[in-house]
């Protein structure tokens, strides 16, 4: 049998190659087989990457990343899940930790604090229901789906993250735990927080009719 | 029971865990959503917020996104590289060993693909080549996946639940044959990317976002979610993609009259070369 080369033959070889494999053979020193896994779960990690950025810049440093920082901690993968699963995390985990740094230079920026004028703290559910444009603002999809973007920015990173990671990707509670660092319960209350809020943003759109009619799909 | 049911609403708590598809208290949930048309409407809104979420776009980073992460990557790699490298990993997974290991796994599917597929080779015609073989167990297997995928798509789009009753419909056996098709489509989606297939990943990855909904869906919806389900199915065009491609695939899959003499690279639903390898 002609001894083939992982790196330069990524056709049949390449392909087939299971991400295990490919991993060893990272770890074996052979770097060009990362580029199997980076190619094989880049799309997959980028869907998430946007949904939590809302971006196509951010989302791509998030990607890059995930990578790299997947890379750098390859060995303490050794076959814990598949690497997909496990660099999917990696990505929520990055992705949170810049939401959570970008809240809190955009809280810097936005002086005075979250306070009312009687000194007491501003409920965020009430907040965000007031914000919310009149139904008659509202009216059409482009304005839905921009408040949509919008009630999802005004999300906390856990929240976000949370909703992204159950609803889009279908992730179990207790995978949404392990990325939050919290207890199935916690993970559970973060994901009812978020729908309830995204539900109280979009409370115009549900007077006199379902959101999903507005926005031209019912 | 009934009674009972009537006596309190259900939290909003109850209603996003029944819309996840929680197991836990269902029937009661169920139960009661069948008598109360307010907590009806609440599960409606929250659904609501769900549909929303789904219709916001997010942007095709094109096919050939994961050779530009490598490109944007791979020479900072060194920079991360892992501190240190196990002296048994390089031994017990040498190189060689593994290729040796992929390359017989890779022959051995194969080897058995191409046999029930294609049986013994008729005489009088040349041997395939390992290329000629893996292109042609692509074309019939994607073909077969689609043709599932698209009568999976006819029934669902064809279903017709009893909406006036306002009771809950059950698409537990559909959420099954989502999630069969998924982890085939996943493979496929994968497979033409690599292969530099624009066509076949992006009608496949469209394809993955209309199983991610249904098989991510709670085994019992409102006639209301299903038929945005439904609708949501007509608008995407998931259908004519399907057939459009399965089709083309179809005529591809034909035994020919002569030996293909077309290069792997090539794309297995247009069957245009690219251009050329990843390496």
């Amino acid at each position: 049998m002609n001894e083939m080369n992982l790196s330069v033959e990524p056709g049949l070889a390449a392909n087939a190659v299971p991400d295990a494999v490919a991993v060893e053979r990272t770890l074996g020193g052979d770097r060009d087989a990362y580029r199997i896994l980076v190619e094989r779960h880049s799309q997959n990690v980028y869907r998430l990457a946007y949904r939590m950025a809302g971006n196509s810049h951010d989302a791509e440093e998030i990607v890059q990343e995930a990578f790299l920082r997947g890379y750098q901690k390859l060995k303490q993968f050794a076959g814990q899940a598949n690497f997909g699963t496990w660099v999917y995390r990696i990505a929520a985990n990055y992705a949170i930790d810049r939401l959570r740094q970008r809240k809190v230079e955009d809280a810097r920026r936005e002086q005075p604090s979250r306070e009312s004028e009687d000194g007491s703290e501003i409920d965020p559910l009430a907040q965000l229901k007031d914000a919310a444009p009149s139904p008659e603002r509202l009216a059409g999809s482009t304005q839905l789906a921009l408040r949509m973007q919008q009630a999802l920015g005004e999300l906390t990173p856990a929240e976000r993250t949370a909703i992204v990671m159950r609803h889009w990707d279908g992730c179990g509670i207790e995978e949404i735990a392990a990325t939050l660092k919290s207890s199935t319960t916690a993970a559970k209350n973060t994901v009812f927080r978020a729908v309830q809020k995204l539900r109280i943003a979009l409370e115009p759109f549900a007077e006199g009719g379902r959101a999903a009619k507005v926005m031209g799909m019912e | 029971m009934s009674g009972k049911n009537k006596m309190e609403h259900l939290m909003e708590e109850q209603l996003i865990a029944f819309h996840d598809g929680e197991r836990s208290d269902r029937e009661r949930v169920s139960a009661h959503l069948a008598s109360c048309a307010e907590c009806r409407a609440a599960l409606e809104k929250i659904e609501a917020v769900f549909a929303a979420m789904d219709s916001l776009p997010i942007p095709d980073p094109g096919e050939n996104y994961g050779q530009r992460v490598w490109a944007q990557i791979s020479s900072r790699l060194h920079e991360r590289q892992p501190s240190s490298w196990k002296s048994w990993w390089e031994s017990f997974f040498a190189p060689r060993r593994l290729v040796a290991v992929g390359a017989f796994a890779a022959i051995a599917v194969a080897a058995f693909l191409a046999g029930r597929f294609w049986g013994h080779p008729s005489s009088g015609q040349p041997p395939l080549d390992a290329a000629q073989v893996r292109e042609r167990i692509l074309v019939v297997a994607v073909g077969d996946h689609l043709s599932k995928s698209e009568m999976f798509l006819v029934e669902l789009s064809n279903a017709q639940p009893n909406s006036a009753s306002g009771k809950l419909v059950n698409i537990a056996a559909q959420q099954k044959r989502a999630g069969d098709l998924l982890d085939e489509n996943r493979l496929y989606r994968q497979t033409a990317l690599q292969e530099g297939d624009k066509v076949m990943a992006s009608t496949l990855d469209d394809l993955e976002r209309v199983l991610i909904d249904i098989a991510n869906s709670p085994q019992e919806v409102t006639p209301a979610r299903f038929d945005s389900m439904q609708k949501r199915l007509a608008s995407r065009g998931i259908l004519f993609k399907v057939r459009v491609i399965r089709q083309g695939l179809q005529d591809r899959s034909k035994p020919a009259k002569q030996p293909a003499q077309k290069p792997m690279q090539q794309n297995i639903s247009k069957g245009s070369s690219q251009e050329g390898h990843r390496a």
